[in-house]
């Protein structure tokens, strides 16, 4: 093989390796990233309850969560973390928000 | 970076005092003004409805449903239930005593008068409230809330005031107001997931269907109570019925009777004054 | 032990209508208790009602008609004063009947 082909050669498969590698996540979660989203998300989920106002599509993520994390998949485990956590603060959102807007129902 | 945080602390503050000057005052509050409103409302938006059928919720909304309930109620479905709470109201507790010893006039004919303010405990007490109250100060222990003993107690003395229109009073207490105040602004609210509050379908879509079901007005809902919902197959009680329509759009209920849920009751009850008990009611 | 059965027959012209309540758990055998266990089926498999010793209405039931069912039906040839026998049967085995007059 000639010394060009083999530089191509070189050039081909270290961009192959990075293709794959691009398409990789960066790390998989680990039981750490999993404690600290969980930690996050019930701790939003506490502020919605001292708020009144949890709604049940969070609780089943938490639990989701739990149970992907007690599966061993830290992926998902985080995942639905983390979207409990969207959801806990967008109850939160809406709680504070309708302090004020309730008022635009009213029959006056 | 300096003014960028400065401005948005003066946003903060600015949200902040809008907030709390908005807050309603004890004084402002009109509630025989608010339910004349609240009444107005549906009369004028169902002209053709005559105002004690506002009891009747769907039935009052749909000519369809109120032939199949009419022929129904020949042969009603909360029979069983009634029967086991006239049963379940003349059993004496292990002590002797019953149920009539804790109510006025022995519990017959008083159901329109729930809830009241209770000024000596500050809170609202409920009809469910008064009666496990009963059962604990004679030794009992207390019947859930949502299942069917309360329902069959409750649906017994619904029954004992049929007729009688709602006569809930509010007290010149602060404390009564706010109370009033509290049920409204609950009422008003959106929650759960689905961002509906109680007003979304029951004033803003009455008459109109959710999914398979017509719409019951909110002037007089509480009127038929307890009801025996063929969804349910089975009776269940107005905490019932607050807990599952929290969940129905996504919402965690609360704990059955927590302070949000009397003080709507009293709102919604009181709102209604004029029309008649026709508990216990049967509903899809 | 009161009966399970409620009924109530009116006679209209040369026709009586006939209404019955039942209280019965009529459990399809598909629903999990709280411990996640299967309700055995319970339901009744057939209602019947007689007349004057005959059969003027049948029902074979299954799993589909709900708890505490509703029967409504007219028939002709009946007076005032007769009698209705209406009995059940269910699926383990139990019955029930009673015997009203036509108003």
């Amino acid at each position: 093989m000639s010394d060009r082909r083999r530089l191509a050669m070189k050039k081909i498969m270290f961009a192959a390796i990075m293709v794959v590698a691009a398409a990789m996540p960066a790390r998989a979660a680990s039981e750490a990233d999993f404690k600290a989203a969980f930690a996050a998300a019930d701790s939003a989920e506490k502020d919605a309850g001292r708020l009144r106002n949890q709604w049940t599509t969070t609780e089943a993520a938490l639990t989701a969560a739990k149970k992907a994390a007690e599966a061993g998949n830290f992926d998902q485990a985080v995942k639905s973390a983390q979207e409990a956590e969207a959801l806990a603060k967008a109850s939160i959102f809406q709680a504070t928000s309708e302090k004020e807007r309730w008022k635009d129902l009213e029959i006056r | 970076m300096r003014v960028r945080s400065a401005l948005s602390f003066v946003t903060a503050a600015l949200a902040l005092a809008a907030l709390s000057s908005a807050a309603p005052g004890a004084d402002t509050v009109d509630p025989a003004h608010e339910a004349k409103a609240f009444q107005d409302f549906f009369t004028k938006k169902f002209p053709k409805v005559k105002f004690e059928d506002f009891v009747n919720g769907p039935y009052s909304m749909n000519e369809d449903m109120r032939k199949q309930w009419e022929e129904k109620e020949q042969f009603p479905p909360y029979e069983f239930a009634l029967e086991a709470g006239k049963e379940m109201f003349a059993t004496p507790f292990k002590n002797g005593k019953t149920y009539a010893d804790c109510f006025a006039n022995g519990g017959i004919g008083v159901r329109q008068n729930y809830p009241y303010f209770d000024e000596k405990e500050g809170k609202v007490v409920t009809l469910e409230l008064a009666l496990n109250k009963c059962r604990e100060v004679n030794g009992e222990a207390a019947f859930s809330y949502v299942k069917e003993e309360m329902a069959s107690l409750t649906a017994y003395m619904a029954y004992t005031s049929r007729g009688k229109p709602f006569d809930i009073k509010i007290p010149n207490d602060p404390r009564a107001l706010e109370a009033f105040e509290k049920g409204k602004e609950y009422f008003y609210t959106r929650r759960g997931q689905l961002n509906f509050s109680c007003a979304s379908c029951h004033v803003q879509n009455p008459g109109e269907r959710i999914r398979a079901e017509i719409l019951a007005p909110a002037l007089g809902i509480l009127n038929a109570m307890p009801i025996y919902r063929s969804e349910w197959s089975g009776m269940g009680t107005i905490s019932r019925r607050f807990t599952t329509c929290n969940s129905q759009i996504r919402g965690v209920p609360l704990e059955p009777q927590s302070e949000e849920y009397r003080d709507l009751e009293y709102y919604l009850s009181y709102v209604s004054n004029g029309l008649p008990i026709s508990g216990p009611g049967a509903r899809p | 032990m009161a009966s399970s059965i409620r009924v109530r027959a009116i006679l209209n012209g040369d026709t009586t209508d006939v209404q019955t309540l039942i209280q019965h758990p009529m459990d399809t055998g598909l629903v999990k208790d709280s411990k996640g266990e299967l309700i055995p089926a319970h339901y009744i498999q057939q209602l019947s009602f007689e007349h004057n010793g005959k059969t003027v209405f049948q029902a074979d039931w299954g799993t589909a008609v709900s708890k505490d069912p509703y029967v409504k039906f007219a028939f002709k040839g009946a007076a005032k004063g007769d009698e209705i026998k209406v009995s059940w049967l269910d699926n383990k085995g139990a019955t029930d009947s009673l015997t009203a007059k036509i108003q």
